[in-house]
């Protein structure tokens, strides 16, 4: 009653979620086996940031919006320039697309008839 | 109580519109008495949106409403044709309403506390409960023409909400470019009404639809239809419109505006299954549906992850969306001819999902109208740390990004699931495209979430707080929505969202029928 | 005289005209102008199909036997369609004179702060 049958897959969110609090109890003991040595204050408990040093003001501390995904972006840059190049805010731009969709859309159904 | 189910689809569109303008009057005694009336208004709305949901769904055929009515009882027998406005509600516009009526019960509410110390207020709740009324009427008519002035109600309306705060610079340029692109979507759809008029002397649909031949006036009315509409509802790559509205427009009415692109979308799948269903070839009409569905899913996830403004973020999100609805129901419209099993399953995953987009991208924009009313900002590289202060809210937000963004067990997925799988029967390429795009909103949402709320209290921002319990509430409604939604999708599902599905699908005879007769 | 398809052309010609300010002309009012050029020529579409030659106007009770009226239905949704033209083109000038307020220019390829 609960679930979604698709036909050929099917989805029951209260066994999934079942399944859920099940794995987050057995992370949760795994995680209280671990090791209780640590020394609290000192490197040990430190953000590792590569070896370097770790700044000691929240604004610096920061990730921002910017710097998630550069290199994502970066390694698209061909669609990114493509696609931003096409976004130029210009009101007659959003008509001709407009325009040319609506041709576009009569020559397949005239075709298709 | 029959005589309020009888009349409930126009006075679903009559209390609202007597609301927006009786509400600058009212508005002259003072907030208190306006926010009265403006609530009484949608409550009343939202029941009799509910009442008359029941009464179809129960019913399970088009209930008729004739303007003015009396003379004529349906279903018309011996050739009569219906000459008055009728309203036409079938499941899948009883389905609509239910949308519209959460998204103005809960903005409405939301509105109340946002605009408690700003000016410009009582402007805004007319243009509101005007622009509620307008989707209403599109959602309800039954008639062509009727839906053209209701599309450019909500047009004037739309337009103006965005830029009604004229002493905002790039909310002006974002009015401007949206009432140009309105008013031709409108003007286009008009031309098309008017063929389809002068050939076959029809307004109503329900005439129209079981007259129609398929002849090259038909198709370019189709053409016509086709692409107005699909511009209104903001698919790519006529989307441009879409981030400059939701983005520049006040965060509670960015979610009333997906609420109006998912009525225009309505009106797209009332056109395409009903009006045209046995005139055209609905396959191929099937495939441009599912290619701007594709184009919108993927150009909108991808535009939204390089924003660096919060609410065209979540606008570019939204974008997205609307091509998850498109691109199910393209799937069914596609197969409509042979009918396979997947096809109705493919159409359930499509209307459920304008009903989860309904609830998350309005948490979304009431979350971020939050965070933005606190913060003093919308660029997400001058927020940080926001979570310190704004628990509740980051929480609805997360909550609200991870069901749009189709994880499980929220209701994004649901619906998600069942556009997946019944793609997927039809070409893998749709479901990958589909899943991937998925992925990638989800990584929208961690970089905006990362940004506004995680990392360390940054010292611009630590004096946000969480909003009032005016703004907390209507939030946390649709947060109950998301989750209910998503622990118990099967009776949602078999309920309210299957005969809408049916009703597009299998009922257009039904719904030519309950007009003229069998 | 009988102006066979005229009208229709007409109505074409100026939805064409209308695309065209839309598609090549910078100045907002210039736009607005184009928007009216295109309900211009949908509305004499409309009015154009209700039309028949020789008829006369569609009031019922003062019409002679036999005589042929143009069709009414079309007459009003003209008539609707103007006064929902007239309230987009007020709102749309409305904009454009505080986007010029804002902006300083009503060239449309400069008013683009909203893009990507």
């Amino acid at each position: 009653m609960n679930g979604l049958t698709s036909g050929f897959g099917a989805w029951n969110p209260i066994a999934w979620a079942l399944l859920f609090v099940g794995i987050l109890v057995v992370s949760f003991i795994v995680r209280s086996l671990g090791n209780k040595g640590y020394k609290r204050g000192t490197g040990q408990t430190k953000v590792f940031l590569s070896g370097n040093e770790e700044p000691d003001t929240p604004d610096a501390l920061h990730v921002r919006g910017d710097h998630l995904y550069w290199g994502m972006i970066d390694g698209l840059s061909a669609y990114y320039r493509r696609v931003k190049a096409w976004h130029t805010g210009i009101l007659s731009d959003y008509v001709a697309w407009f325009v040319g969709v609506l041709g576009l859309v009569f020559v397949i159904l005239v075709l298709v008839r | 109580m029959t005589a309020l189910t009888t009349h409930a689809p126009v006075l679903l569109i009559a209390i609202p519109l007597l609301g927006a303008f009786a509400t600058p009057l009212i508005g002259k005694l003072g907030r208190g008495a306006r926010n009265t009336l403006v609530g009484l208004v949608v409550l009343v709305v939202a029941g009799l949106a509910a009442l008359l949901a029941v009464d179809v769904f129960t019913a399970g055929a088009p209930t008729i409403y004739e303007m003015g009515g009396g003379t004529f009882t349906f279903p018309l027998s011996g050739g009569q044709v219906p000459v008055r406005i009728l309203f036409e509600v079938d499941s899948m516009s009883a389905f609509m309403g239910l949308i519209t009526a959460l998204i103005a019960l809960t903005g409405a509410f939301f509105s109340f506390s946002y605009w408690k110390d700003r000016s410009g207020s009582n402007l805004y709740f007319s243009l509101f409960l005007l622009l509620t009324a307008g989707i209403f009427g599109m959602q309800m008519t039954g008639d062509m023409f009727n839906f053209f002035v209701f599309l450019e109600i909500t047009s004037i309306a739309a337009a103006s909400l965005v830029g009604f705060r004229v002493w905002l610079k790039q909310s002006q340029e974002a009015g401007f470019k949206v009432m140009a692109m309105y008013t031709l979507s409108g003007l286009f759809v008009l031309l098309a009404i008017g063929l389809l008029y002068g050939q076959y002397g029809h307004l109503n649909i329900a005439a129209l639809a079981s007259r129609l031949t398929g002849s090259l006036t038909d198709v370019i009315a189709l053409g016509l239809l086709l692409t107005g509409l699909a511009m209104k509802a903001g698919a790519v790559p006529m989307h441009m419109w879409a981030p400059d509205a939701y983005g520049e427009a006040p965060a509670p009415t960015s979610a009333v505006l997906v609420a109006n692109s998912q009525a225009s979308l309505y009106g797209l799948f009332r056109v395409l299954f009903t009006l045209f269903g046995a005139s055209v070839s609905t396959g191929a009409v099937g495939w441009i549906l599912i290619v701007l569905a594709l184009l919108t899913i993927f150009v909108g996830v991808t535009m939204a992850l390089i924003q660096n403004d919060l609410k065209r973020l979540v606008a570019y999100g939204a974008v997205s969306q609307i091509g998850y609805m498109m691109l199910g129901v393209g799937v069914g419209l596609a197969v409509s001819a042979t009918k396979p099993e997947f096809g109705l399953v493919a159409m359930q995953g499509g209307i459920f999902h304008m009903l989860n987009d309904a609830a998350c991208v309005g948490l979304l924009f009431f979350a971020s109208g939050a965070v933005i009313r606190a913060s003093g900002t919308r660029d997400l590289n001058a927020m940080g740390g926001l979570a310190h202060g704004m628990k509740w809210t980051s929480v609805c937000f997360a909550i609200g990004a991870v069901a749009l963004a189709g994880v499980p067990p929220f209701n994004g997925f649901a619906s998600k699931f069942l556009i997946y799988e019944a793609a997927f029967k039809l070409s893998p390429f749709l479901a990958v495209i589909a899943v991937l795009s998925s992925i990638l909103l989800l990584a929208v949402f961690v970089k905006a979430f990362q940004a506004a709320f995680l990392g360390p209290r940054t010292t611009a921002m630590a004096h946000v707080t969480d909003p009032s319990p005016g703004m907390m509430l209507p939030m946390v409604a649709l947060v109950l929505v998301v989750v209910v939604f998503g622990l118990f999708p099967g009776f949602f599902v078999d309920h309210i969202v299957t005969p809408a599905a049916k009703a597009l699908w299998l009922g257009r005879d039904a719904y030519i029928n309950a007009v003229l007769g069998g | 005289m009988n102006i066979g398809n005229l009208p229709f052309i007409a109505a074409a010609l100026l939805v064409a005209f209308g695309l065209y300010t839309f598609l090549f002309k910078r100045n907002l009012i210039k736009l607005v102008i184009g928007i009216t050029l295109i309900e211009m020529g949908v509305n004499l579409f409309l009015v154009t199909l209700g039309y028949r030659t020789g008829g006369i106007s569609p009031i019922y009770t003062y019409a002679p036997e036999a005589q042929q009226m143009v069709l009414p239905t079309p007459q009003a949704l003209t008539l609707t369609s103007i006064v929902i033209g007239l309230a987009t083109t007020a709102l749309l000038l409305s904009f454009a004179v505080f986007v010029h307020r804002h902006y300083g220019t009503l060239d449309i390829r400069k008013v683009k702060e909203l893009k990507g």
